[in-house]
């Protein structure tokens, strides 16, 4: 076979790993793929910087923004994973964007000043990990009854939960 | 005498209790509150469209205020955040009233065995038909349906006695989860041990 | 209220004054399920609208993380329950990604029309029951009837009507029959007589045009900034499809165009619904003539695919390998990275973010739902509009609560 003529997408990341080579002076960037997808990995602190630089090399789009609890995934050194999956709507490119974070300090920046619409995927990420975001506009659970107490996607959580669906009044065909 | 009375009346006259003419009436004349939270719901709104069409059988006019209405059907499966919704909403309901648990989710839980679904409705409020399925095709609904009519019926009263007869929940005993976390907490454990599942 | 006030989100406390604060949900027959708003009211112009959700949070990640590939898809079809096979198609889209897995042509065939149907399926509900709630019941009757079609294709397919479960891994449930084909032709030939009277019900009534023109708009900036996918994106014109931009399945091989529009606002959204409609029949009118001959399962280590029902009941070859495929510790296993795969569902991108661990099972198995972030723009879409467009902007964004809260 001739020598395969490089991906398009390839091309385009090349252009945005030297982008961010240029803001980001400084920051340690660790870029992987797998199965024609480009990941890079943030340090947590440089959060906001990281995710302003990004958003100038042309991912307009924040498509999700998720958490990974990784306490029981084997050679896991760190507690938490945040992804970032970013998209550029003009070219199609796509790029996931991960940091780690560990307890106790489990505060990261907001990205809704970036993308807006990281608002509720915030509260969302929030709500299931108990992971706060400093400086989100409105920061409270976004799917769960304001007065639950745990963070049902981490790991430790059993899944069946810990009696909370079965805490409620009875009503019976009399008093109804 | 009666048999002159016969002649001129013919089949004009029918004799029957209060009761169950009251049943009668109100056999026919349900109007459904559909309390549609999820997929049953769809099948709810199919059933009661153009190809089953539910006015058939005497029980079409839906209407989303609870206080006009004396069927609710509950399709769709309850979560925790909804359930006080649904309470509050079969309390607003005038009697007598009767409650239909449409699909596996309001019957038992069904495929959600989490810890944000509540498995069954009829732990926490009375239910009157269940019907099975995931979801329940429309045939089955107008089955259930037509079963509550004759549930209605059967067992009718015109002041609503027999409702005031049962005092119990009518689904199955209430499997206490409250109580065996008060034995095991007396016992040494800890809620927010991460180890500890309290249904196992 | 002055329009500038409208502008401004923060009203001080002396113009909050002589607000009113209306709830609107969580059991509202214009929900169609069940979400709540709180809306903030001057008169009959709505100042603010803040939405709370999660009245169907029922778990699905977590069960996820339980279930295997191949049990969860029972599960993802609970997710937008308007059209389940599009979940399903999505989910193991993402998971042959995970797997590296190449379908073959026959699957790939039949996955896309029933992804079309889908289409169909999703937006003739979605239009039928906002006008519903708009005050017209004629097009509701007629967009189910169509849907009966559709349901009866499904079930002649996988035996079951609405939640299918159709698709394994790698493959699909059964292979399906020349009697679906035709009744596949079918619908193709009658579908557009009654788009024709359904579009003539809708889109030429000066009522319903009347209450959607200019109503709930969304800049292009905005819906790119907040996440918008799908018609919603695409009425802002966004001209963003993942069937044209990132090819899966067989969309490779069909002529069909992507449908957008300017405006922004519900009736540009409606309108994008109603051209896609049409595209989707398009494309399986091409589909449909042209399915290839081949098995539906593909070929691999053969751990990975479930065997062809009927060698499992006929052979001990095939009995075995389906053992092998759905026993714990004898399936396939699961390469320890992760991967983000998203499909155009009816509703917009609808992406899994899934992480392996060396198992049969995710990790982590994340749904991107389209609902969720077409939902957060809502407040954004109400500024400025009147209490009776609510109902015609929720209708127009198409809500599924379930996708929302998962
Ligand atoms: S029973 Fe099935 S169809 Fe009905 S709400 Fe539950 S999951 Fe959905």
């Amino acid at each position: 076979m001739t020598t395969e003529t490089p991906k398009p997408s390839s091309v385009e990341i090349d252009a945005v790993k030297v982008t961010l080579a240029d803001s980001l002076v400084g920051v340690a960037l660790e870029w992987s793929e797998f199965r024609d997808q480009y990941r890079v990995v943030f340090p947590a602190t440089e959060l906001l910087k990281c995710l302003n630089a990004f958003k100038s090399a042309g991912f307009e789009q924040l498509s999700d923004l998720t958490a990974v609890d990784l306490l029981e995934y084997s050679n896991a050194t760190d507690r938490f994973e945040i992804v970032y999956c970013l998209l550029n709507v003009d070219t199609g490119l796509r790029m996931i964007a991960k940091t780690y974070l560990n307890e106790p300090d489990l505060t990261i920046p907001s990205a809704t000043s970036v993308w807006s619409g990281a608002d509720w995927l915030e509260r969302e990420v929030y709500d299931m990990y108990g992971i706060l975001f400093s400086g989100h506009p409105n920061f409270k659970r976004l799917l769960l009854p304001q007065e639950f107490q745990s963070f049902p996607m981490r790991k430790d959580y059993p899944v069946k939960g810990r009696g909370e669906r079965h805490n409620f009044p009875v009503i019976t065909r009399a008093e109804s | 005498m009666a048999t002159q009375i016969n002649k001129q009346l013919g089949d004009n006259v029918f004799l029957t209790t209060l009761d169950a003419a009251a049943s009668w009436g109100r056999a026919n004349s349900l109007w459904p509150m559909p309390f549609a939270t999820a997929c049953c719901g769809i099948e709810l709104m199919s059933t009661a469209a153009s190809k089953h069409d539910l006015s058939r059988f005497g029980s079409e006019v839906m209407r989303f205020s609870p206080r006009q209405c004396d069927l609710m059907i509950v399709a769709g499966r309850v979560v925790m955040k909804m359930l006080p919704v649904l309470q509050r909403i079969w309390l607003q309901m005038p009697e007598p009233k009767w409650c239909i648990s449409m699909g596996a989710c309001a019957c038992s839980g069904g495929v959600f065995d989490t810890y944000a679904v509540v498995q069954g409705i009829d732990r926490f409020m009375p239910v009157d038909v269940y019907i099975p399925g995931c979801p329940p095709r429309p045939e089955q609904l107008i089955r259930g349906i037509i079963d509550l009519q004759e549930k209605i019926q059967k067992g009718g009263t015109i002041n609503a006695r027999e409702f005031k007869l049962r005092i119990l929940p009518e689904g199955p005993p209430r499997f206490d989860e409250d109580e065996l976390i008060r034995i095991r907490e007396r016992n040494g454990f800890k809620l927010d041990d991460p180890t500890y599942d309290p249904v196992h | 209220m002055p329009l500038e006030l409208l502008e401004s989100p923060d009203l001080n406390a002396n113009q909050r004054e002589g607000l009113w604060t209306l709830n609107f949900g969580p059991q509202h027959p214009a929900t169609h399920t069940t979400l709540r708003l709180v809306l903030q009211l001057d008169g009959e112009m709505v100042i603010d609208a803040e939405p709370d959700i999660g009245f169907l949070h029922s778990g699905f990640e977590k069960l996820g993380e339980v279930l295997d590939f191949n049990q969860y898809v029972t599960i993802v079809d609970r997710m937008n329950y308007i059209s389940p096979m599009a979940n399903e198609i999505a989910w193991h889209h993402a998971v042959e990604k995970l797997l590296g897995i190449d379908l073959t042509p026959r699957c790939k065939y039949i996955r896309t029309i029933f992804a079309e149907l889908m289409r169909i399926h999703d937006h003739l509900l979605c239009l039928g029951t906002c006008v519903l709630d708009l005050g017209g019941a004629t097009a509701f009757m007629y967009a189910f009837n169509e849907r009966e079609a559709i349901y009866e294709i499904c079930e002649r397919a996988s035996g079951q009507r609405f939640h299918t479960s159709y698709t394994r891994v790698g493959g699909l449930l059964y292979d399906v029959t020349d009697d679906w084909v035709t009744m596949v032709r079918d619908f193709v030939r009658n579908f557009p007589k009654v788009y024709r009277d359904f579009s003539g019900l809708l889109m030429k009534n000066r009522i319903f045009v009347e209450r959607t023109r200019d109503v709930g708009v969304l800049s292009r900036e905005e819906a790119i900034a907040g996440g918008a996918t799908g018609p919603v994106a695409r009425a802002s014109g966004v001209v963003r499809d993942l069937r044209r931009d990132e090819p899966y399945l067989a969309y490779e091989d069909f002529d069909f165009d992507v449908c957008a529009s300017q405006g922004g606002d519900c009736y540009a959204r409606f309108q994008v619904r109603m051209m896609e409609m049409l595209e989707s029949i398009k494309i399986i009118e091409q589909a449909v003539e042209n399915i290839p001959a081949g098995p539906i399962f593909a070929a691999g280590t053969g751990k990975e695919s479930m065997p062809d029902k009927r060698e499992v009941y006929r052979s001990i070859e095939g009995l075995i390998h389906h053992f092998e495929s759905v026993m714990p510790n004898r399936q396939m296993q699961a390469p320890k990275e992760s991967v983000y795969a998203a499909t155009e569902s009816p509703n917009g991108e609808l992406g899994y973010y899934i992480v392996g661990d060396g198992s049969f099972r995710a990790y982590r198995a994340r749904t991107r739902p389209p609902s969720l972030l077409h939902f957060s723009l809502f407040s954004r879409m109400m500024r400025g509009c009147m209490l009776s467009d609510v109902v015609a902007v929720l209708g127009s964004i198409n809500i599924i609560a379930a996708e929302l809260d998962r």
